[in-house]
């Protein structure tokens, strides 16, 4: 009989990480308090964009219980808020400072702190601080001629440019040229818990602790130090439960900064909680870009080249990404087909709204909705039909690894493996896309307002370069996994755990997550640009693969057989055939401890540390299906029915892939069809709670069938994995538009999102008239 | 988002109610019922009341009762009472029908029907009932008790005929004959919202024809009224296709439809033709 270890690889196991979240016991950053902690409160501008001329304190400041009140003139020698990658001269000059000095860019930008015993103290405090501004125009639309930012600073601090080939002569040698103008709104990720900062001096050790640090600690501590000139030793961040990340939780904002300099100054700690409506004109927005594209086809549809000027709206200032979104938009664009000419230039323009950045699935959501809807478009101007026209321009498998002289998150792209012919004929088969098409015509002779959509997207994941991770086995038996990643509550315990079972030979429920906490790893990449699954899972596997030949090459000692002989089966060694004795990994630790006579020239402990480096980012890619209603007397959009396919390489636990793509759909579906943050002309935020920033809720997301592949895997990582965190949510806006187009006739109507029922309602009412 | 600070009374009679409101209402003291429309207002500080005087503590003002031709819904019945449907024939059954459409379950366990009957929310689906059904609202005061009708109470967006010292201790509801066919529809981005209109209506047929017919239309204009125009159009017709789209056509045109940055006056005034169109066809 030969033994067989359990696989967890590909197991939909329970997550680990759910019994302290779904019994109450979680600790999120309002879960964290010191003893004697003071509460800040920022008072921000209400205007949009006006010279600072003077602020008053005085009252505030006799508020019983308030200690301090700061504005930029108390924090001089703070520079302003750095960008993560590192410095950056020509940018410098259009980041966030930490509290307004002399203008102010944006309605919420912080303009003082108020630092009191308590949180009702601090915030009756806050309101009896006044400001004097004169207020100046308000640019609100990105693709007007830019203007002053500051003396001798424009509004268009660069033009990020990609592309390559002949562009000119790609379009003189066309058969046809489709031109659009579509516009993306500006949503961002609005977790439920919103951000949270609480900062402790612990002059004892001369540390500085961060607590409710997400996304990226060992990152932030090292632009932290470089702030405050402090070595890393000395700044610690500590990661707990997240409600949500999604790009905007987890960077450094001017309260995170706020915090820290208030506790070493203060010598108390120092708590501050983002209330809702702060969250909404506080945390990044993202997303807002207005494309003015032309494609150059042949007579057979065939992509010649691209053209693209986008403006992207970047509100009042450039923070910790730079230009990390518009760059990844350049790069990402030409999607899943063939394209040889390219020209794009991102207009990066300054607006005086909340500042922009990453949200979930950055870059591409806006590049997705563009592509497909050109195109729909050129399908639409050869007479071909949608499916069609992608057959024809989609890169082959045998073209894999497919190189484009592009650049997205500073990578060059690489597609690493794919199937994408194979992926959307599974997917046309799924919903059975022929019956349906058969379906909507006869319903639409009927005279009803039925659509198709249909979205094709190349995903980016596992950014590199490096992440590390330690496994450790206690004497108990109990396996610990410290790890650089981090955890934005997308089962990142669980999948490491599964990863590491797999190798080691132990049950995943043994294996305990350590993650996020700067103090007992060195270095760490964390969890962001779908990058832990992928970068940690494939550390840990190398360092667990260590830890069990050293169990191994113990163990063949102890029970005196060939270590090839062996075996681990639920944490005990054996030999493979079942035959004879076998030991445990816990006795097998202790075996390996400093002081054991039987460890012999081996190094102490049965632990590892293991590295992982890739070349190149990872490619997922799916496929999105959509049929949608219009209710033509109010332009109310109802989704019948949502096929999401996606290739994820392989799959570590189906069960929480698919929980990505569906949470993401419903963020997606929110971008395209109900959540944006409006400005009046003054820019004046319309969109501060949840009555007017419209997210999906449970009776608007409808049934999605999720079809998960694994046909290609990475050829980038020995586990072959590639990130499902941003594939649900990638190209929603995409098919939506694309089904409610369909709807209305297909003749590319629809050229923005969301997609709300008034302007269904006046095309309807267009087209009759 | 944390309430400025506020003196908290809790009365536990409406008489000891309202000699509250006669001292404090005229320094800025409000009633707290349901909460769920003032404390969001508190926590934004847009409202900042300096006493709040609970009345959920009033027993007498827990009271849901029918008799005499007449629902009387005390200040405190919760808009899940409805939910529950005790309440017998077709007055019972239109309510039912309406509140599915307040918010969400779990604030309506809270929620007031008099609440929102004193807010006056220009969406408000019962302030639309009390416009629709002719609705009286009992206000009480020290100096005694009025009762003012829907059409005299609603007088602007959030603006109702309730003086600073007053109580508005229960809603009364003339109740419809038994064979009222009644039909409610609205519509808004997403379920449980403010709707962005809302048509209720009401009649019964004799001989055939169209009688008492009641057309309401709320959220389109600064407070829910009933539309004349509309009735007019109705009365003494055969229900089906033909009067129905005319009474839609004749609503629309009546309405003078608010604006927002969402909803031009254009968009509303279709609503309110189609909503009025389907909740006559759903009328049963
Ligand atoms: C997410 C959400 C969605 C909602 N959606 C809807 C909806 O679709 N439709 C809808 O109609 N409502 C909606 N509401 C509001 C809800 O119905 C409220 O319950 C209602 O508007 C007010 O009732 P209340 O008992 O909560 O009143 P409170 O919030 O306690 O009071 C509201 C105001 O009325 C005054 N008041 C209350 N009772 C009396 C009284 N007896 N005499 C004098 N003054 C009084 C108060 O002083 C205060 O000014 C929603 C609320 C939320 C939070």
């Amino acid at each position: 009989m030969t033994v067989k270890p359990t696989s967890w690889i590909g197991a939909s196991v329970e997550r680990l990480e759910d019994k302290p979240l779904v019994t109450g016991r979680g600790r999120f950053a309002g879960d964290v308090s010191f003893p004697h902690q003071l509460h800040m409160r920022m008072v921000r501008s209400s205007y949009a964009h006006g010279r600072l001329k003077a602020i008053d304190v005085t009252e505030a400041r006799a508020v019983p219980g308030v200690v301090a009140v700061w504005t930029a003139d108390d924090i001089a020698d703070l520079p302003p808020i750095d960008f993560r990658e590192g410095p950056n001269e020509k940018l410098a000059p259009f980041r966030q400072s930490v509290l307004a000095k002399d203008v102010v860019r944006y309605a919420g930008e912080p303009v003082a702190a108020v630092f009191a015993t308590d949180p009702y103290v601090a915030e009756d405090a806050a309101e009896l601080v006044t400001m004097d501004v004169d207020e100046l125009d308000a640019v609100i639309d990105a693709s007007l001629p830019a203007s002053e930012f500051a003396a001798g600073l424009t509004t268009e601090p660069t033009i990020c440019r990609q592309g390559y080939g002949d562009i000119a002569a790609a379009f003189k040698g066309a058969a046809a040229i489709v031109e659009m103008d579509l516009s993306v709104g500006r949503h961002s990720g609005v977790p439920l818990e919103t951000r949270g900062a609480i900062g402790r001096y612990d002059a004892a050790r001369d540390v500085l602790e961060l607590h409710g640090a997400a996304k990226v600690p060992h990152k932030n501590r090292e632009s932290l130090a470089r702030m405050f000139g402090r070595s890393t030793a000395g700044v610690h961040l500590y990661e707990g439960h997240v409600g949500g990340g999604f790009g905007v939780r987890g960077e450094i904002y001017p309260e995170d900064v706020l915090v820290l300099v208030a506790a070493m100054r203060l010598g108390r700690p120092v708590k501050w909680l983002e209330d809702r409506r702060e969250h909404m004109i506080a945390a990044n927005h993202s997303r807002q870009q207005r494309h003015c594209i032309r494609a150059a086809v042949d007579a057979e549809g065939r992509l010649i080249g691209i053209d693209d000027d986008f403006f992207h709206d970047q509100g009042a200032y450039i923070r910790t990404h730079g230009t990390r979104v518009a760059d990844t938009a350049c790069g990402i664009l030409p999607g899943p087909y063939r394209l040889p000419h390219y020209r794009v230039n991102a207009h990066f323009r300054l607006t005086n709204k909340t500042p922009a950045a990453t949200y979930r699935s950055p870059g591409r959501y806006e590049t997705n909705f563009v592509r497909e809807r050109l195109m729909d478009a050129i399908a639409r101007k050869l007479g071909l039909s949608r499916i069609e026209v992608r057959r024809r321009n989609l890169i082959s498998p045998d073209e894999m690894p497919y190189e484009r002289p592009l650049v997205a998150l500073g990578d060059e792209v690489v597609l690493d493996s794919g199937d994408y012919e194979g992926l959307l004929n599974k997917a046309l088969e799924r919903c059975q896309w022929d019956r349906l098409e058969r379906e909507v015509a006869e319903r639409r002779k009927a005279g009803e307002y039925v659509g198709l959509g249909l979205a094709m997207y190349v995903e980016k994941s596992g950014l590199g370069p490096t992440d590390g991770a330690r496994v450790n086995v206690h004497t108990n038996g109990e396996v610990e996994v410290i790890t650089g990643g981090a955890s934005v509550g997308q089962g990142f315990e669980t999948v490491i755990a599964q990863v590491c079972a797999e190798t080691l030979g132990v049950d995943y429920k043994r294996v305990r997550v350590i993650h996020g906490r700067t103090d007992r790893i060195e270095y760490g990449i964390g969890a962001h640009a779908t990058r832990a699954t992928v970068m940690t899972a494939n550390a840990t596997a190398v360092a667990a693969g260590k830890v069990r030949v050293k169990a191994l090459d113990m163990a063949a000692q102890l029970l005196q057989t060939d270590a090839g002989q062996l075996t681990i089966v639920n944490g005990s060694v054996m030999r493979t055939d079942g035959a004879g004795a076998s030991i445990d990994l816990g006795d097998l630790a202790h075996h390996l401890r400093p002081v054991s006579p039987t460890r012999g020239e081996r190094d102490p402990g049965l632990a590892a540390e293991g590295w992982f480096t890739t070349a190149h980012m990872t490619y997922p890619y799916g496929v999105q299906i959509a049929l949608v209603r219009i209710d033509p007397s109010t332009g109310g959009v109802d989704i019948e029915k949502m096929l999401i396919a996606f290739d994820v390489g392989r799959s570590i636990n189906p069960m929480l892939v698919r929980g990505q793509l569906v949470g993401g759909f419903v963020q997606g579906l929110g971008g395209a069809l109900f959540e944006e943050f409006q400005y009046d002309e003054r820019g004046q935020p319309l969109s501060v709670t949840f009555a007017d920033y419209l997210m999906p809720t449970a009776h608007e997301v409808p049934e999605v069938d999720i079809l998960v592949t694994e046909d290609a895997p990475s050829s980038c990582n020995p586990l072959g994995i590639k990130g499902a965190g941003e594939g649900g949510v990638a190209a929603v806006g995409a098919v939506i538009a694309s089904a409610v187009d369909d709807a209305l006739g297909g003749k590319g109507l629809i050229t923005q999102i969301p997609i709300t029922p008034q302007a269904v309602k006046a095309m309807i009412d267009g087209q009759r008239k | 988002m944390k309430p400025a600070s506020f003196s908290y009374h809790v009365p536990t009679s409406v008489d000891e109610a309202v000699a509250l409101l006669a001292e404090l209402g005229p320094q800025d003291g409000r009633i707290l019922a349901g909460g769920q429309s003032l404390v969001p207002t508190m926590a934004f500080r847009m409202a900042r009341p300096t006493h709040l005087i609970d009345i959920n503590g009033i027993a007498e003002l827990a009271r849901l009762t029918a008799g005499g031709g007449i629902v009387t819904v005390g200040a405190c019945v919760r808009h899940a009472a409805f939910d529950s449907g005790t309440l017998p024939g077709a007055t019972g059954a239109l309510l039912r029908k309406v509140v599915q459409n307040i918010a969400h379950y779990p604030i309506r366990t809270r929620g007031t029907f008099c609440g929102s009957v004193a807010n006056a929310d220009p969406a408000s689906e019962w302030c639309c009932v009390m416009a629709a059904l002719d609705g009286v609202a009992v206000l009480r005061s020290q100096r005694g008790t009025r009762r003012v009708p829907a059409a005299e109470f609603y007088q602007g967006v959030m603006a109702t005929a309730l003086d600073e010292d007053e109580l508005l201790v229960a809603a009364e509801l003339p109740m419809l004959a038994d064979d009222t066919r009644t039909g409610f529809v609205e519509f808004s981005r997403r379920k449980g919202d403010f709707a962005i209109a809302m048509a209720l209506v009401a009649y019964r047929l004799e001989g055939g024809v169209i009688v008492e017919p009641r057309v309401a239309i709320g959220g389109a204009e600064p407070h829910a009224r009933r539309i004349a125009e509309a009735e007019d159009v109705l009365s003494g017709q055969a229900p089906g296709a033909a009067a129905f789209v005319a009474a839609a056509e004749a609503a629309s045109a009546a309405v003078d439809p608010m604006e927002d940055i969402n909803n031009t006056a254009a968009y509303r005034r279709g609503l309110v033709r189609t909503l009025t169109q389907r909740a006559l066809e759903s009328a049963e």
